[in-house]
């Protein structure tokens, strides 16, 4: 067998034939292959985490994240199924539980991934259960950025970007299950080395309106948002990518 | 029977909200006064605190339903004096104005002919199955047509210039994040003609009601007061931008070209323990001779003229009904409102055709300040949005006066004037006095969930209460208690 075929083969999603790159995640193939598996803690240029589960998807019978498992050969896998979207559908649900959204105030209004996925996954109404609605204090201590923890998902992209790529160490977890939240490495944002210049501050790395740039909310128009014109899809949950120039070395997939 | 009673009417139907209104009346049953209340209190100041200034514009619309394009732009107004901008760009401020003038024409038209037309078309006494909307559209299809469309018209022009026909984004501290597209522009032109013809009938309707009605007009809630008003600096009517004018009852000045900036040296407000809505006064007159009233009828009576041609006649004809005076009567609120919607609809065409509404120039940026205020004429009469802003962009001060408010006192005065007109002595309550009631309450056009800064809506009831202050009838208009066993 050639150097070239050992390196690629297939897999089957929703019934289409896949080619794989060896060393490729399922998500990376998919995407390769323009097949949209939703996500929301994955972001391109960053190690993925596996942690939002949006994008799980049915490998040969046993749900996983599609980000962070390798494609291999003969995989036969389920994305866009009745069952999967339902579980997405919960878990999003769960999201808006946990936090405290009110789209209609909120400049991620319209460039959210959050509400984006809410409205490709169907979700139109509350669900039955209670809102947990914490009423957590914004962060707007330093003079460029604040911090709206209230609709943080814990997606943890600010804390790979500034870990991985501004080499800062901005943002980490503190607390555990119900109370984890993202916290800083100081008393406040303002004591923090972060600015506007860093990736985890880039417009879109917080796929949400937790991370706010100051007084740039609602300078787009509705009607010109990001997801105004079409749902969340491949083409726009990427368009936020970090470049792989800036990702250093050492956190690069190494081919197995 | 000896005993002084109190009537309450609810929910008062057709005004913006709820309320509750009670007739006091004394151990001879004769109406000692009437109170227009207001029983739900959300706070809408406090929820404020800590956010950010940006979002303020965008958060306070959410007040009301019916006229967040005022709260929307007297916010932005107020952010753009913290981000240091006296002057905006001329797209900026011409887009704003465009969306305010859309938004007065629609908001003047729904309480002109979807709440108040019943009324006035089928009389104040007219069985309360027929004084409704869908009568309207039955007996006068065409008006019916007209009506929906002008209001069509007017949220089309939100539309365009705030981003959504409701609860737009458009509006930022320091200018405005679109301009009006050609396409947008076209579209609006294109049957502008046939609306302020309709406007033009609009201005008649109301006009001949109030000639035809004289009689009901000189007394229904007819009563002198103080106006006031922003106004521009040559004294013409200006619904966005200007600075304050009040006048007395015979027309004289109390202040003039009062900068917003300051209003708090010229009015005060009140809390009485049985309103959630405060009663503002002008200072140098006291809290018993300082009350007025804004909106509509008062912008009339303070302005020296209209900028529009066809607004222009028509307000001098206004004027003409007092020979000059200031204008008293409640019900002629709804004709000065008719003639606003025609000046706003002149104004939108005048903007439409102006090429700065194509600029690319949409914010300018200045020295920031810490505090804001800002006035501009709502639908219903002058806004006031007050706020100061921390060094790290969060809120922490903010007071809003709305129309409503302003007119507290007014609608109080309004309430009694007629309940002592046509309850007094009565032996028992009618749907129509009670209608009376609702009719001289909704000649403000009311919004009370602005009011009381309430984020939801509230119920609103007439109570009879006698001098000891117990409730002895209670009365809804279109919900018998008894009936519903509510
Ligand atoms: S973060 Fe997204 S989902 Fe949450 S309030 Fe803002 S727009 Fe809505
Ligand atoms: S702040 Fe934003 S990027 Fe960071 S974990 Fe929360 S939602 Fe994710």
């Amino acid at each position: 067998m050639s150097e070239t075929l050992a390196s690629t083969f297939t897999i089957q999603v929703d019934g289409q034939t896949v080619t794989v790159q060896a060393g490729q995640s399922i998500m990376e193939a998919c995407d390769a292959a323009g097949i949209y598996i939703p996500r929301l803690c994955d972001c391109e240029g960053l190690v993925p985490q596996g942690s939002c589960r949006v994008c799980c998807v049915d490998i040969n019978g046993r749900i996983q994240a599609a980000c962070t498992q390798p494609a291999a050969p003969g995989q036969v896998i389920g994305n866009e199924t009745p069952t999967l979207n339902a579980h997405r559908r919960t878990l999003v649900e769960m999201l808006f539980h946990e936090g405290n959204h009110l789209c209609p105030i909120c400049e991620a209004s319209g460039r959210c991934e959050l509400q984006a996925m809410a409205y490709r996954l169907g979700i139109t109404q509350a669900s039955p259960y209670p809102y947990l609605q914490p009423v957590r204090p914004v962060d707007a201590s330093h003079p460029d950025i604040a911090l709206d923890n209230n609709r943080c998902i814990l997606c943890g992209r600010c804390i790979r970007a500034s870990r991985d790529i501004d080499q800062k160490h901005v943002f980490d977890y503190v607390g555990r299950g119900i109370h984890k939240r993202i916290g800083v490495s100081a008393a406040r944002l303002a004591e923090t080395d972060a600015s506007l210049e860093d990736e985890a501050i880039a417009r879109g790395t917080c796929p949400v309106g937790c991370i706010l740039r100051k007084r740039e909310g609602f300078d787009t128009p509705v009607g010109q948002r990001l997801f105004d014109r079409r749902p969340i899809d491949l083409d726009n949950a990427v368009q936020h990518h970090i470049p792989t120039q800036a990702v250093p070395a050492h956190i690069e997939s190494d081919p197995p | 029977m000896t005993k002084s009673r109190v009537i309450e009417i609810e929910p008062l139907t057709r005004v913006e909200g709820h309320g509750k209104v009670t007739v006091h009346l004394d151990a001879q049953n004769r109406v000692s006064e009437a109170r227009l209340h207001i029983v739900e209190f959300r706070g809408f100041e406090r929820f404020i605190q800590g956010r950010l200034f940006w979002e303020v514009p965008v958060i306070v619309q959410r007040l009301c339903g019916i006229c967040p394009v005022s709260h929307h732009l007297a916010a932005a107004k107020a952010m753009d004096k913290i981000v240091g901008v006296d002057i905006l760009p001329p797209t900026a401020e011409k887009m704003r104005r465009l969306m305010h003038y859309g938004q007065i024409l629609q908001s003047h038209v729904l309480h002109f002919f979807h709440l108040s037309s019943p009324d006035l078309l089928f009389g104040f006494d007219a069985e309360p199955e027929r004084r409704n909307i869908f009568e309207v559209i039955r007996k006068h299809p065409e008006l019916a047509k007209q009506a929906i469309l002008l209001r069509k018209f007017g949220q089309e022009v939100i539309e365009a210039t705030s981003g959504k026909k409701i609860h737009g984004t458009s509006a930022i501290p320091g200018g405005i994040n679109k301009n009006l597209s050609l396409a947008e522009r076209d579209h609006l032109l294109a049957n502008h003609g046939q609306f302020l013809e309709w406007c033009r009938a609009a201005v008649t309707l109301a006009k001949s009601y109030v000639i035809e009605h004289q009689h009901l007009v000189k007394r229904f809630a007819h009563f002198p007061s103080n106006h006031m008003s922003l106004i521009r600096e040559d004294g013409a009517l200006d619904l966005y931008h200007g600075k304050l004018r009040a006048t007395d009852a015979a027309g004289q000045i109390i202040f003039d070209q009062v900068d917003t900036d300051h209003f708090n040296d010229y009015l005060m407000e009140e809390v009485k323990p049985w309103s959630y809505m405060k009663f503002p006064f002008i200072k140098r007159l006291g809290n018993v001779d300082g009350w007025y009233r804004v909106g509509p009828l008062s912008r009339l009576n303070n302005a020296a003229f209209l900028d529009t041609p066809l607004a222009r006649d028509a307000h001098l004809e206004f004027r003409e009904l007092t020979q000059g005076s200031p204008n008293h009567s409640s019900l002629n609120y709804h004709y000065a409102r008719m003639i606003e919607v025609l000046h706003c609809c002149e104004k939108v065409h005048e903007l439409l055709l102006d090429p700065d509404l194509q600029g690319s120039d949409l914010r300018s940026s200045g020295t920031r300040r810490e505090e804001g205020i800002a006035v501009i004429e709502a639908p219903r009469g002058s806004l006031i949005h007050h706020y100061r802003v921390n060094e790290n962009d969060q809120v922490t001060f903010c007071n809003l006066i709305v129309s409503t408010t302003h007119n507290n006192t007014a609608m109080n005065r309004a309430v009694t004037d007629v309940a002592q007109r046509y309850l007094d002595g009565q032996p028992d309550i009618t749907e129509a006095m009670l209608n009376h009631i609702e009719v001289a309450v909704r000649a403000y056009d009311p919004c009370l969930s602005c009011a009381t800064h309430a984020l939801g809506q509230m119920p609103l009831q007439v109570e009879l209460v006698d001098a000891d202050g117990t409730c002895i009838q209670r009365k809804s208009q279109y919900i018998d208690e008894d009936t519903y066993g509510l």
